[in-house]
């Protein structure tokens, strides 16, 4: 019993991540906190959508299921475990019925290395990011068994499209990743900082990527400005196309191919398409968000250091949730006074005294100091998610041969100047001194 | 990270790997074919992680799981699948297959049998450690292998402009 | 393996094989059936795509699943009792229809409606075309994937239903007019919101081009897209903003001035390209002529009766009457024939979409599937008035 116990509190020193440190337990409990964590996202992301694209589109969206359709998305999910399985009759079974499980293995796996906090991930791989882009483009032969196996036109194109368009974004993404790994192999701090003691010691490591922007001192996006912020425009333009999301939702283009891929599917079956979308919507933006955006660090590092500042960023987290409390405190008093409306008043107050304890619990700082890293890591994801929402509110969608053209012309020369750029930008000092050797 | 019950988890893969690959010439259909090599290749991934390649392995994920095989079954899923399951599976040359069988069985034997004359143990660089893998790729690639590297970047440059050449009427 | 003819069977299909190898990788020519249960076909429009991949070969419209018959209905009714059937054909722009049908009956019967008739026309009907014209901005923007536009315009669609609703009682299908004049009297208070309307919605038309007309992807979604030259728009009887925008200055209003739009000052806005792009501009373009012409009506709304002296029982001489006016999709034209009943002999409707709709052939020829959804959208199609 002794032995168990000292086995699981053993890890709570270390200062690795449960994988690296080879601590099952704390790896199963890392797996399902993450999954269960990436599940209430998902949720989360599916009603902040709506509400959000309802906004920007002068309507109200969910507002029936619980206070401000709070419970529209359980209600959603309750529906399609209910709904009538559908699989057509001249279909593949087989593969018909792999396809979605493949979709929501590759957008689940992805999240083992995604590094939440220096400690919060379930195992840092040394070779993080490959690891990354490698799983999450399975996901693409997903799609593509998805749109055969239901033997129908409209599926069989739009399975065609998004093969087709994530293959060819996937080479412009990973040129603009390689331009980082480039940065990571440097030491020196600051903007234009090169060399350095140990450079030349690049890693893929997610978590390593993180540590080196820590130690330079700068987000990578900031690196070399503005080759670093090229790279992350190639990159952010990619995700969305690998995503498949608006504008470059073209192998679901409702208007044209009625929903692509997935048109055949319905019930459980379509809402493993749909989990799968999100969770890597979340996964793509994470991989942003530890390449340039810095991981689970805080804003302003270097500009605003100091024990001070340090203590005034770790409240942030308990004021975040603290505002969202006030506002539902807040919508709860302004709901109508009706007798109909007591139930959804008391879930509101409710649901803002939860947020409001989660609040004043980040306060204390034992609490903060471990979960502030997770608060701004998930904070940064949210902003990529919000633009994702934004861009679905603004733009209309890509034809195919235009989409294919930023992919091949306008992306890929851009991130291979930049790779080369940053290549040169690093080796300065070297080229400096070959130069002066030559003259 | 401590090696975990290393020989089930290589005779597991393997035989992943080797059912794979007999599905994959077994399958009438094309497209049951592509994915059980999807499979095979997978598990060969999966191989080369056990082996302390974990680059290696990213690799062929990416390269072949993600990018090679899609673009297989891309091609695949446009032929006609009713044409495809009327033809006849094996060409009955069974003659030739079964001398190649056992030529390739008698290498494989003699590779066994003499491995530390063909490979003497210095030649052989394990490096256990997996964290300078990516590493030593790059140094053998880009150092020892610099010349056959080119050569074969070269190659794949040729081959992509003769598809060029092939697949467009006008340039 | 033991029925002989499944053998042959197979052996034969071998054969086949060999002979077909030859056309085998030239033979990707993919018919795809879109519609009539299709998001983006606006109703019930079949169209049979010949695809070449994504490049369309060809395309065929199957129509008819809407078809009601509404010309013959006009045979086993009175003149008036028909009147509201027309509403129907055109559900977008019903006013539209129904100003058409009661002066074709007009000219038949010699008749003219008085003045503040006439004007109250011009400001329903014009209502008219921008709300038919904010429906088209929607569904064709929410078709090429912005689905933003859709609720903007259609909240501010929303206006001039009210309008309407408060004038005539209905929304959609309105029956605004009657044979010699107007159906009611105006109701207190309509110019002033008639023109609180106009001043709301002024800035609303850039709200909706600050979306589209510089945004990127829609000028490459739209620009080059769907190009029809003015002689081919001629040739095929293309009429409306389709045709002003390959560079056309056709417009009935100015052309052959009805109702009493020679009053008003206005102007006709033409593209140059004449593609998907152009047809938008010019669209837009119509909707602020549109704001210009009401204003001027309802500043100029006269006293008067509503009106003119129709017989209770109508009883047109015998003859043949055509008379088209410009609706908001093209020209709308009524052929009837009166053998001197109260019952027309026959009812012809010319109705602009579905001598549009001949274009779409002609348009989406070489373009790929995205933009065949596109041209079925800025051809503004109302499936009612295809197949009435």
């Amino acid at each position: 019993m002794h032995a168990i116990i000292d086995y699981i509190s053993s890890y709570l020193t270390s200062d690795k991540t449960p994988g690296a440190a080879g601590n099952m337990f704390w790896v199963l409990v890392y797996i399902m906190l993450v999954f269960a964590g990436l599940s209430v996202a998902v949720i989360a992301m599916n009603w902040l959508e709506r509400k959000i694209l309802a906004h920007m589109q002068v309507r109200l969206g969910p507002m029936r299921v619980g206070p401000h359709g709070l419970l529209q998305p359980i209600a959603d999910a309750i529906k399609l475990l209910l709904k009538e399985d559908i699989m057509p009759a001249e279909a593949d079974g087989f593969v018909f019925w792999m396809a979605p499980l493949i979709v929501v293995l590759a957008a689940f796996t992805v999240f083992v290395v995604v590094p939440f906090g220096p400690t919060h991930a379930i195992t840092d791989m040394n070779i993080g990011i490959l690891f990354m882009l490698g799983v999450s483009s399975l996901s693409v032969l997903g799609i593509v068994m998805a749109g055969w196996a239901s033997n129908s036109h409209y599926p069989l194109m739009g399975a065609l499209r998004s093969s087709a368009q994530m293959v060819s974004y996937e080479i412009a993404m990973g040129l603009a990743v390689v331009s980082v790994i480039l940065v990571t192999s440097l030491h020196g701090s600051g903007l234009y900082g090169v060399g350095g003691a140990g450079a030349g010691d690049g890693t893929l490591s997610m978590i390593g990527i993180v540590r080196a922007q820590q130690e330079q001192g700068v987000w990578f996006i900031f690196k070399f400005f503005p080759l670093g912020l090229i790279a992350f425009f190639i990159f952010a333009v990619s995700m969305v196309a690998e995503t498949n999301r608006a504008p470059f939702d073209l192998a679901e283009a409702e208007s044209e191919l009625t929903a692509g891929f997935h048109t055949e599917y319905s019930g459980f079956r379509w809402s493993l398409f749909f989990l799968a979308e999100y969770s890597a919507m979340i996964a793509v933006s994470s991989i942003a968000v530890t390449l340039w955006l810095g991981g689970w660090l805080r804003p302003f590092p270097n500009l605003l250091n100091g024990d001070t500042w340090d203590q005034a960023f770790s409240f942030i987290p308990g004021i975040t949730f603290l505002f969202f409390a006030a506002i539902c405190f807040y919508n709860a008093v302004r709901m109508p006074k009706h007798p109909l409306f007591r139930v959804q008043t008391i879930g509101l107050f409710g649901f803002g005294v939860v947020l409001g304890l989660i609040g004043l619990a980040l306060f204390v700082p034992a609490v903060s100091i471990r979960v502030q890293d997770i608060f701004w890591f998930a904070a940064k994801v949210s902003g990529f998610m919000y633009v994702y929402i934004w861009f679905r509110g603004t733009f209309p969608r890509y034809r195919f041969d235009q989409l294919m053209q930023l992919g091949w012309k306008v992306l890929l020369p851009m991130g291979l100047g930049v790779l080369i750029l940053t290549a040169i930008f690093g080796l300065w000092p070297s080229i400096q001194q070959l130069i002066q050797r030559l003259i | 990270m401590t090696p975990v019950a290393t020989p089930f988890f290589f005779y597991l893969f393997a035989a992943i790997m080797l059912i794979g690959g007999i599905l994959v010439i077994t399958r009438k259909n094309p497209v049951h074919s592509a994915l059980a090599l999807i499979v095979a290749l997978l598990a060969q991934a999966s191989i080369y992680l056990m082996l302390y390649a974990p680059f290696v392995a990213g690799v062929q994920i990416i390269l072949y799981a993600g990018g090679i095989m899609v673009l297989f079954l891309f091609v695949i899923m446009l032929v006609s699948i009713e044409r495809s399951m009327k033809e006849r599976q094996f060409n009955s040359q069974w003659v030739a297959g079964t001398v190649a069988a056992v030529a390739l069985g008698g290498l494989f034997i003699a590779v066994y049998a003499k491995a530390e004359k063909i490979f003497p143990h210095h030649a052989i660089r394990i490096t256990p450690d997996e964290l300078l893998n990516t590493q030593g790729v790059a140094s053998m690639l880009y150092g020892q292998y610099m010349f056959a590297f080119e050569i074969a970047s070269l190659l794949l440059l040729v081959a992509i402009i003769g598809a060029v050449v092939m697949a467009k009427k006008r340039i | 393996m033991t029925d002989p003819n499944a053998t042959l069977a197979h052996h034969v299909d071998i054969a086949d094989l060999a002979a077909h190898d030859k056309t085998y990788l030239d033979a990707n020519e993919l018919v795809i059936n879109m519609g009539p249960q299709h998001p983006a076909t606006h109703g019930v429009l079949r169209v049979i795509l010949r695809l070449d991949g994504e490049k369309v070969l060809g395309l065929e419209c199957v129509i008819g699943y809407l078809h009601r018959g509404v010309e013959k209905i006009g045979e086993h009714r009175t003149y008036t009792m028909f009147n509201p059937y027309v509403d129907r054909m055109d559900y977008v722009a019903a006013v539209s229809n129904g100003l058409g049908y009661c002066e074709t009956v007009e000219k038949l019967l010699n008749v003219e409606a008085p003045p503040r008739a006439q004007h109250v026309r011009v400001i329903l009907t014009e209502l008219n075309r921008i709300a038919s014209h904010q429906l088209w901005l929607g569904t064709h923007a929410l078709d090429i994937g912005a689905i933003t536009p859709l609720f903007y315009t259609f909240r501010d669609r929303e206006e001039i239903l009210k309008i309407y609703e408060k004038y005539c009682g209905a929304r959609l299908t309105t029956h605004a007019f009657r044979i010699g004049g107007l159906q009611y009297e105006t109701y207190t208070g309509f110019e002033k919101e008639v023109k609180n309307f106009l001043n709301f919605f002024r800035p609303k038309i850039d709200e909706y081009e600050e979306l589209l007309t510089t945004n990127r992807i829609w000028v490459e979604r739209t620009k080059n897209v769907g190009a029809i030259s003015a002689e081919d728009c001629i040739a095929l009887g293309v009429t409306g903003p389709v045709l002003r925008a390959s560079g056309v200055k056709w417009d009935l209003r100015k052309a052959q001035p009805y109702a009493n739009y020679k009053n008003f000052d206005f102007d006709i806005p033409i593209g140059e390209n004449g593609d998907t792009y152009d047809r938008y501009l010019v669209r837009m373009a119509e909707m602020r002529q549109s704001v210009r012409i009401i204003e001027q009506a309802v500043d100029a709304l006269p006293e008067g009766p509503i009106m003119a002296k129709v017989p209770k029982v109508m009883k047109p001489p015998a003859g043949e009457v055509y008379h088209s006016i410009e609706a908001p999709k093209g020209e709308l034209g009524y052929f009837i024939v009166s053998d001197g009943s109260t019952q027309p002999y026959r009812v012809r409707v010319r109705p602009p979409s579905f001598v549009n709709l001949q274009a779409l052939d002609l348009m989406c020829r070489g373009e790929l599937v995205a933009d065949v959804i596109a041209v079925i959208g800025t051809l503004d199609i109302v499936l009612g008035e295809v197949d009435r």
